[in-house]
């Protein structure tokens, strides 16, 4: 807590936007009650404020990290000790566990559904809306200088879409057929065809539906962030003042809006060949011994509208976390973001880039070698900004005093994840090694690495850092620190020797393993893995306590910028009202990194340039 | 170095109204992502052969010259609206009304024509694309239809003024509306390039 004589007293915030804020009269306009503010509903439930908005992505999405991640527990228990006896778990899943004298096992149709919903509800619902949607929203209207998004309505109802998203998903889990169990890619045939296996039935339908209403929930996000952060930055706030949170949620908002659509168009069309029985998908398909009369159509069209959003779709998972640790670590570190151009240069190449690589993906469903070529190019250049990022990130601390709390060592934990996953992806950029490892644990390694794990420690760091923003207090240290090495530490022992074992060719998506004596020798890692996620989830469940303890024990807010930042949200009353600022929108006079400038400590925003001074970029 | 600037509260309506303008476009954009990929989507499956070839029915084409002549009538009303001419505002705008109606009757019997020569939904991808591409532009069709309505309601119940609030909301629904027309023009185009 550097709270030195240097640092900007409350008194001197609210004289600087007054002296030069800019009056909107937003204050003027509800005589006679505020509509966002009267009541328990509209407060609380049906809000249209984005900092409430916020806090209901991000409390949804912790409750879909915690069932994603209990998932996980029981599939990997089943990989562990696939001899163990599972009748303990009949009272949770029912008809799941097929006890036979005495022993309990997993249905093996049941590990196949845990897995894909664990994939589904980890990519969209936590790592998707929990992230992006929980810190666009908190941040975009805070950081810009906006008293809210441009349409309030529209961002209430991203929520509820995500809401009713959520409430699908959840009631596909009890169906008597089971939730889908074709992966969270759900390709046809086996997620057209409701025949296919018990999943595909009902299970798939509701998949769909779920999906269907969060991609509507993401555009409606999307277009306020987008919108928002063009149309309604305060007086001052050119594109070069933003901070990077801001320009990494608004590249993300735009992918977003590029990508889910054709999510989307692929989702429409197969609605049809499930319901209406057309044939997009589907060619000479034999179930039962009988074959189909469904033909003409291609399984590979599915592959590339899914993954022409789905990998779009990691770098929606990925810049968010990345813009959030820049601003972390460069507040802690006492020192402007080094290279922020390139930084911001980075974040929209990696957007580009990301619409040209998705058939990396498809290298073993039989695209032409020659396509190949093209798409590993590509990806392999992607490594470029991605270097760009973490050299920066690198040179930000190097030679700082670092403040070492959960946030800021959750920010260095997400720059080890992204380069050690980040570096096995150069590996599988590459058509001839991805051939024979596409189907092994390496990939599931790779993309826990540096797309799972990462984007979790880049919200954690978020989580830690604002939350005395989202609710004036503060989280406790101790367990944070506590949360943050019983994970990372976690996290490598569970994934590292999935590297191995993929290395050594263990196939992936397999429910156990003893009918193959070449891969009886690793039993023992994966009672390891087991092990190591048991545990790391345990740490998670200390965040969680942490977190909601938090919010109404927590130590509180004394001072309105307690980590000293030069960003706008900290210049907001502790509890800020609907519209934010409670008198004028203040302006902004300089670029969001001046930290440890002219002797001072950091110099916030609002602070009028002298004349000595320009904007620079480092 | 920070100069007063005169702010009312219309300025920061406008910028409201101006983000929200934008906000349109946007998801128009993001609309305009579904019909590209269904756009790519056919084109790749017409390549890999196994295609039926049929003509489309001359509906098809006529509602296109309906559909750009709606335009144009919405245009008008709003222009009308802009010079206080609100009888003819009123009539214009529910013409545009009718004139979206009976473009989806048209695309109805397109269908069962369609369904009389042998052309189903089901079958050979190459008619199941027609059905789909031209039922999701029917589906924004009644997005569209349903922002006329609503237009229309509020031209008959509301006092006749021409205020900053209506002028915007009218722009929306016109701007969405040559966005239907711009979309049924490039399906067409796109069938008679792969014809």
């Amino acid at each position: 807590m550097a709270t030195t004589t240097q640092e900007v007293s409350k008194h001197q915030i609210d004289q600087l936007i007054e002296e030069y804020g800019y009056d909107d009269h937003f204050h003027e306009h509800h005589h006679e009650g505020d509509k966002y503010q009267s009541g328990f509903i509209q407060k609380y439930i049906f809000s249209q404020d984005h900092k409430i908005i916020a806090r209901q992505f991000l409390i949804t999405g912790m409750i879909w990290g915690i069932l994603g991640g209990l998932m996980s527990l029981i599939f990997r228990l089943q990989l562990g000790f696939p001899e163990g006896n599972m009748a303990w778990l009949k009272p949770l899943l029912g008809k799941w566990i097929i006890v036979n004298d005495g022993i309990g096992t997993l249905d093996p149709e049941f590990y196949y559904a845990l897995v894909t919903i664990h994939g589904t509800v980890i990519v969209f619902f936590v790592l998707t809306a929990g992230l992006s949607g929980t810190f666009s929203n908190l941040l975009i209207p805070l950081q810009i200088g906006a008293r809210d998004m441009a349409s309030p309505f529209l961002n209430m109802l991203s929520y509820w879409f995500f809401f009713l998203a959520s409430v699908v998903m959840f009631v596909s889990l009890f169906l008597s057929t089971g939730p889908f169990a074709g992966g969270w890619v759900a390709y046809p045939p086996l997620s057209a065809l409701p025949e296919a296996s018990s999943g595909s039935g009902a299970g798939m339908t509701l998949w769909l539906i779920s999906l269907v209403l969060f991609v509507v929930s993401v555009l409606l996000g999307g277009i306020n962030y987008i919108t928002t952060v063009l149309n309604l930055r305060t007086k001052g706030m050119n594109m070069w003042r933003l901070p990077l949170t801001i320009w990494s949620f608004f590249i993300t908002a735009i992918i977003g809006l590029l990508s889910f659509p054709v999510l989307a168009a692929g989702f429409f069309l197969l609605m049809f060949d499930r319901l209406l029985g057309t044939s997009f998908y589907l060619n000479e398909i034999f179930i039962n011994g009988h074959a189909l009369d469904r033909v003409g159509g291609s399984p590979i069209l599915y592959q590339h509208l899914f993954w022409f959003l789905g990998h779009p779709e990691v770098y929606i998972i990925i810049l968010p976390a990345m813009g959030l640790v820049s601003e972390v670590m460069s507040t802690h570190a006492r020192k402007p973001i080094f290279g922020y151009k390139a930084m911001v240069y980075s974040i929209a190449s990696i957007g580009f880039l990301s619409f040209l690589v998705w058939a990396h993906h498809m290298y073993v469903a039989g695209i032409n070698p020659f396509i190949a070529n093209f798409f590993i190019v590509f990806t392999l250049i992607i490594a470029v900004p991605s270097a760009v990022k973490v050299f920066n990130w690198i040179t930000t601390i190097y030679g700082s005093s670092y403040r070492f709390n959960a946030a800021s060592m959750f920010a260095v934990g997400f720059v080890s994840m992204f380069i050690s996953g980040g570096l096995t992806g150069i590996f599988l950029g590459n058509a001839v090694l991805d051939i024979p490892l596409h189907d092994t644990y390496f990939v599931v390694a790779h993309f826990h690495v540096v797309m799972g794990v990462a984007a979790f420690f880049g919200m954690f760091a978020g989580i830690y850092h604002w939350f005395p923003k989202m609710f004036g207090r503060f989280m406790d240290e101790t367990l944070g620190k506590l949360h943050f090495w019983g994970t990372l530490i976690g996290a490598y022992a569970v994934f590292i020797p999935m590297h191995y074992l993929g290395m050594a060719g263990v196939a992936r998506r397999y429910y156990k393993f003893d009918n193959f004596d070449a891969f009886s020798h690793f039993a023992g890692i994966n009672k390891f893995i087991t092990i190591a996620a048991i545990i790391t989830f345990v740490f998670q469940l200390i965040f969680v306590i942490n977190f909601f303890y938090s919010i109404w024990k927590g130590r509180k807010m004394t001072s309105r910028n307690p980590w000293g930042s030069t960003t706008l949200e900290w210049t907001t009353p502790i509890h800020a009202g609907h519209g934010n600022w409670p008198g004028k929108l203040p302006a902004v006079q300089r670029w969001p990194y001046d930290y440890s400038k002219n002797g001072r400590d950091f110099i916030p925003q609002i602070e009028p340039q002298s004349d000595a001074e320009k904007d620079e970029f480092h | 170095m920070v100069t007063t600037i005169k702010n009312t509260e219309a300025d920061s309506a406008a910028r409201l109204f101006q983000a929200k303008r934008f906000a349109l476009w946007i998801g128009i954009a993001g609309m305009m992502m579904v019909f590209t990929s269904l756009t790519s989507a056919y084109i790749v499956r017409k390549a890999a052969g196994n295609w039926l070839e049929f003509k489309l029915p001359d509906i098809f084409f006529y509602n296109a010259l309906l559909a750009i002549a709606s335009s144009v009538v919405l245009q008008a009303s709003y222009a009308a609206f802009k010079r206080e001419k609100f009888v003819l505002y009123k009539v214009l705008l529910a013409l545009t009304l009718l004139m979206g109606v009976a473009f989806l009757l048209g695309q109805y019997s397109g269908w069962m024509q369609l369904v009389d020569m042998g052309i189903f939904l089901q079958g050979n991808p190459s008619g199941s694309f027609v059905f789909v591409l031209s039922g999701l532009h029917a589906l924004h069709l009644l997005v569209g239809l349903t922002s006329l309505s609503v237009a229309l309601f509020q031209a008959l119940s509301l006092p006749d003024r021409l205020t900053e609030r209506r002028k915007f909301r009218f722009e929306l629904t016109l701007t969405f509306w040559h966005f239907l027309t711009f979309l049924w023009v490039y399906l067409m185009a796109l069938w008679m390039y792969l014809a």
